[in-house]
């Protein structure tokens, strides 16, 4: 295997760790060249709330010692990863871009963490999000907003925007994002990068900080798809201490990547294009062409149940959202604003500590669970996510795997939807029913839009088709190079040899 | 209760689980640690944290569903939802409209029978100190939370309204007390709060009349608590309602020292709990297999108990009231094996009973500790008069705090022993010599003469043997010599 490919795909991140573990390069100066390039690009993207500077120092000498005495720490050995920060890191400022958990530092390390540590990754810093997860732009967030590297006076998406953004800056090669409602698909095509909603279940999330528990997924944001695949493998397998976490997460993705779209049956999903820019569309459509040439039986699949999707996740996740939030009380950690006696108190310091579209959905959520209109909209949500299950199960009766695109439209300006919450919320419209129905689905840089800026195009699949969703997604990173090329590591390449 | 009213009580009684860690977490189930010290990310609700359900936990929960003859279902987890500074997260997982256990009932000593709605799985809070004059939330100058008992597992056992009378409830709370201390699910120990109870009480004008408005009282914490809360609250509720003034639904606080209950907050103020489906946790479904091995694991329960008693002491025909009395005592305090033991050992059943319930049963925790075999040769030693009955409690007293021993060698060591008959003959001789007058009204007076002389003799040969003499052995000794 050549440094920087794997299966014959580009992975510079996998390059890297080789070069790390076989050493030709060292991790220190892997280390150091991506943290001048945090340090020369950052500020005009903000992409981070937080560089662990020191500790990814600390991290790659200690990773340097153990390949000089002989040892393989990993295979993401010396490779810079950037973590959302709603990922608990020990010791380390974890603030989920709201000014609510200022000055907290977890006691321990989420188990995705500890994974990556395990495998030899160097963490470099925590990206910055719409505060805790709830936007779709990275313009909530109490640091300001980050921008758009290919344009920065766009939006990244949200509300993994700086992980995202970290990424096609060329900052890290890998970032872990976390996935509600479109929240690594819909940045990474925005930024024009690989993002992976997995299976619910087969990333853990302890040590993520919960925004709606029975939606949030933990994923990997990459340059390339044979990166993000080996993101996942590391990240991704049963956590006993999350409940909800599968006993079997699937068979290795790896080895699958340079499998092919022969004999496939893909569906272009009509609801996901309806919606859609014809930029986007015309995207989309040339994707269907390049899989079909491939050797995939492409056809068009309706799944009207999909047009439940919006509405049934605005109730359903501010819900869980009023639960998850509450515990944010001024009475133990984050910000506490005194006063008299303790309702006050928590009343002022959660009025404080929150922004507007946190409030929003939580008033919205404590709203549709309060008695006497539960039935009418919790419940009747509930219904809907059922059917959406039911709809997807017998799309995934026709064919493999589905196709549309990630997001209506490109990046949009900064500023433009912040006033229009509705508007904001419909950036989420086709990422949302994967979430619902707990099914995994990527985000594929496919050519760009009228304005130049990238699209993305989204592949899902059902319960545990990562290995096919990543393989189609791989024919399209090829069939793409061409074109607009998958986004540039400019800090990885000036290493390269 | 007043003439004319019928009680209707129903009582929800929270029990703490006897598990090794809390219902989430790994941390210990423990008490009376360092305030804070015994907690972790899970059980302080810290971001990011995630509850996984303790399976020694749900099979004690199964345990107290099978000792309750309850339906034990597949079962879901749900939030409740309510600010307050001693529930970490703002929210208490407990089990809502699919609880584990459904359908039960409680058959109590006097063979009345109480149902039992439900017994779910819920964790505790942690506890909240108020600084201050009013000893509440409200207008304290300071609080503090000590959160080592956030997450202990509870379970919660609700009765339906089938209790008639403060006794009743009494009896029902012993009983249960005994039922989950059989199970192994709780140490039963009401005065450190491992057993919490509530009773929502009611009063109508008879058993056909609609149930009267109820009151939910808070905050009884022993089996006296619960009977007089109860009366205090029948009393103020028939009063109101016999002056014309309604019974408002409402949850109300014990006062033991002011011997009433005090209004906490009306059904107006209710709090809106939204419960819905705990996410982070997924259904709980028991195979037939697990139940069947919980319930194998299940020792023989209180009335069971009663009853291999009662039939060693000839049957409830044969029963005195003040040895049913005795049964039930042994029983609930978890004794019955050193009656047992002693039987087995050839013991006259009564003895055997008497020294439980009325010696081993000042100590119940040493008695629980204490060896049955040490017992059991205690007692056949008295039962062959080689001690008396004084000697024998002396001798039990010491091996309650040795928590065992052979008997014979702490008798000998006191310098126990019985006198032989002969030498007890000549003693009761020489008492006769020494008090002629006494001796010559005992042997022909009557019958009141010969009962006040017994006492009078048996007190003198006791005083000349250092009490080492046998009661009845002198009563036979003298009863002899009258002819
Ligand atoms: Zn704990």
């Amino acid at each position: 295997m050549n440094d920087g490919e794997r299966m014959g795909l580009p992975a510079p991140a996998a390059g890297l760790a080789h070069a790390v573990r076989t050493g030709a390069a060292s991790a220190v100066e892997v280390v150091e060249r991506h943290l001048r390039a945090i340090e020369g690009g950052n500020p005009a993207i903000n992409a981070f709330t937080l560089v662990m500077a020191e500790d990814a120092r600390r991290s790659a000498e200690e990773l340097d010692r153990r390949v000089a005495a002989g040892e393989d720490p990993g295979v993401l050995a010396g490779v810079p990863v950037a973590l959302k920060d709603n990922l608990c890191t020990r010791g380390v400022a974890t603030s989920c871009s709201s000014r609510m958990l200022e000055g907290w530092r977890p006691p321990y390390d989420a188990t995705v963490v500890g994974r990556l540590r395990e495998a030899g990754a160097v963490v470099v810093g925590k990206t910055n999000m719409d505060e805790f997860a709830m936007g779709s732009s990275t313009e909530t967030s109490a640091f300001g907003p980050t921008r758009n590297p290919r344009d920065t006076a766009r939006v990244p998406g949200g509300s993994s925007g700086g992980s995202a953004a970290a990424v096609a800056a060329g900052f890290c090669p890998l970032a872990l994002g976390s996935d509600t409602g479109g929240s690594i698909r819909q940045p990474a095509a925005l930024c024009g990068v690989v993002g992976l909603k997995p299976t619910y279940g087969t990333v853990s999330r302890y040590g993520l900080v919960a925004f709606a528990s029975s939606l949030d997924q933990i994923g990997p944001l990459a340059a390339t798809v044979a990166d993000a695949a080996l993101l996942f493998e590391v990240v991704r397998g049963h956590d006993p201490a999350d409940s909800t976490s599968l006993d079997r997460t699937g068979p290795p993705v790896l080895p699958a990547l340079d499998r092919g779209v022969d004999g496939l049956g893909i569906g272009l999903l009509t609801e996901l294009v309806e919606g859609a820019d014809d930029d986007v569309v015309a995207a989309v459509d040339r994707a269907a062409e390049v899989l079909s040439g491939a050797g995939a039986r492409v056809e068009e699949i309706s799944v009207p149940e999909v047009r439940l999707g919006l509405s049934a996740y605005y109730l359903i996740a501010p819900a869980e959202t009023s639960s998850n939030l509450a515990r944010y009380d001024g009475v133990r950690y984050g910000l506490r604003v005194d006063a008299e006696d303790t309702t006050t108190m928590n009343t002022a310091s959660r009025s404080r500590g929150f922004g507007p579209e946190v409030k929003r959905r939580i008033m919205l959520g404590t709203y549709v669970l309060s008695a006497g209109y539960m039935d009418a909209y919790y419940n009747q949500a509930l219904r809907a996510r059922t059917r959406i299950v039911e709809g997807f199960s017998s799309a995934y009766g026709r064919c493999d795997l589905l196709l549309g695109p990630t997001a209506p439209t490109t990046a949009f300006p900064i500023g433009e939807k912040t006033g229009d919450p509705l508007a904001m919320y419909l950036s989420d419209v086709c990422t949302i029913p994967s979430n619902l129905a707990g099914h995994p689905a990527a985000s594929i840089p496919f050519g760009t839009g009228a304005d130049g800026l990238p699209v993305g195009v989204q592949l899902l699949g059902p319960v545990l088709s990562e290995p096919t969703i990543l393989a189609a997604a791989a024919v399209l990173e090829a069939a793409s190079a061409g074109a607009a090329g998958p986004a540039p590591n400019r800090a990885a390449e000036g290493g390269r040899r | 209760m007043r003439a004319g009213w019928e009680l209707v009580v129903g009582l929800e009684v929270h029990c703490e689980l006897e598990t090794a860690t809390k219902l989430f977490c790994g941390c210990p189930n423990a008490f009376g640690k360092e305030p804070n010290t015994n907690v972790c990310p899970v059980c302080l609700g810290l971001p990011g944290s995630l509850p996984v359900v303790n399976r020694q936990a749900v099979e004690l929960a199964m345990a107290i569903g099978t000792a309750l003859a309850c339906e034990i279902r597949p079962s879901t987890f749900h939030r409740k939802n309510y600010f307050y500074p001693d529930q970490a997260k703002d929210y208490q997982i407990s089990q809502y409209d699919q609880p584990i256990n459904v359908a039960g009932h409680l058959e109590l000593p006097d063979g009345s029978r109480v149902g039992i709605e439900r017994a779910h799985l819920e964790e505790d809070t942690g506890k909240t100190t108020h600084a201050g004059a009013t000893g509440r939330i409200h207008g304290a100058d300071y609080s503090l939370v000590d959160y080592n008992r956030s997450g202990v597992p509870l379970v919660e056992i609700v009765s339906a309204p089938d209790i008639r009378s403060a006794a009743q409830a009494r009896a029902y709370v012993s009983e249960l007390r005994a039922v989950l201390v059989a199970s192994g699910a709780s140490d039963g120990k009401m005065e450190e709060g491992s057993m919490r109870v509530d009773a929502n009480v009611s009063v109508r004008s008879g058993p056909d009349a609609d149930f009267g408005t109820r009151c939910e009282i808070k905050n009884l914490n022993s089996v006296r608590s619960v009977g007089r809360a109860i009366e205090f609250e029948a009393d103020r509720q028939i009063t109101l309602i016999e002056s014309g003034e309604p019974v408002v639904q409402q949850t109300r606080h014990w006062d033991e020292d002011a011997g009433r209950t005090v209004a906490l907050r009306s059904k107006e103020e209710a709090y809106d709990y939204r419960y819905f489906l705990e996410p982070d946790l997924v259904p709980l479904a028991p195979d037939d297999g697990w139940v069947e091995a919980v319930a194998d694991l299940l020792g023989p329960l209180p009335a069971a108990r009663r009853k291999q008693l009662i039939g060693l002491l000839g049957g409830e025909e044969a029963l005195s009231a003040s040895q049913a009395d005795q049964v039930a005592t042994v029983v609930e305090l978890g004794l019955d094996g050193l009656t047992l033991a002693a039987a087995a050992a050839g013991v006259p059943v009564s003895l055997a009973l008497n020294r439980t319930a009325n010696e081993a049963a000042t100590d119940a925790a040493a008695a629980r500790r204490l060896e049955s075999g040490s017992f059991a040769s205690l007692l056949a030693l008295e039962a062959a008069g080689s001690l008396t009955a004084t000697q024998a409690k002396a001798v039990l007293s010491e091996l309650l705090v040795e928590g065992g021993g052979d008997p014979a060698t702490i008798a000998a060591a006191r310098g126990f022993e019985s006198l032989s008959h002969a030498s007890l003959a000549s003693v009761v001789d020489e008492v006769a010599a020494a008090h002629p007058s006494e001796w010559e009204r005992y042997r022909t007076g009557d019958d009141e003469d010969v009962k006040k002389l017994t006492g009078y003799l048996t007190g003198q040969v006791m005083r000349a043997t250092g009490g080492k003499a046998d009661g009845k052995a002198v009563a036979i000794e003298l009863q002899r010599r009258r002819g």
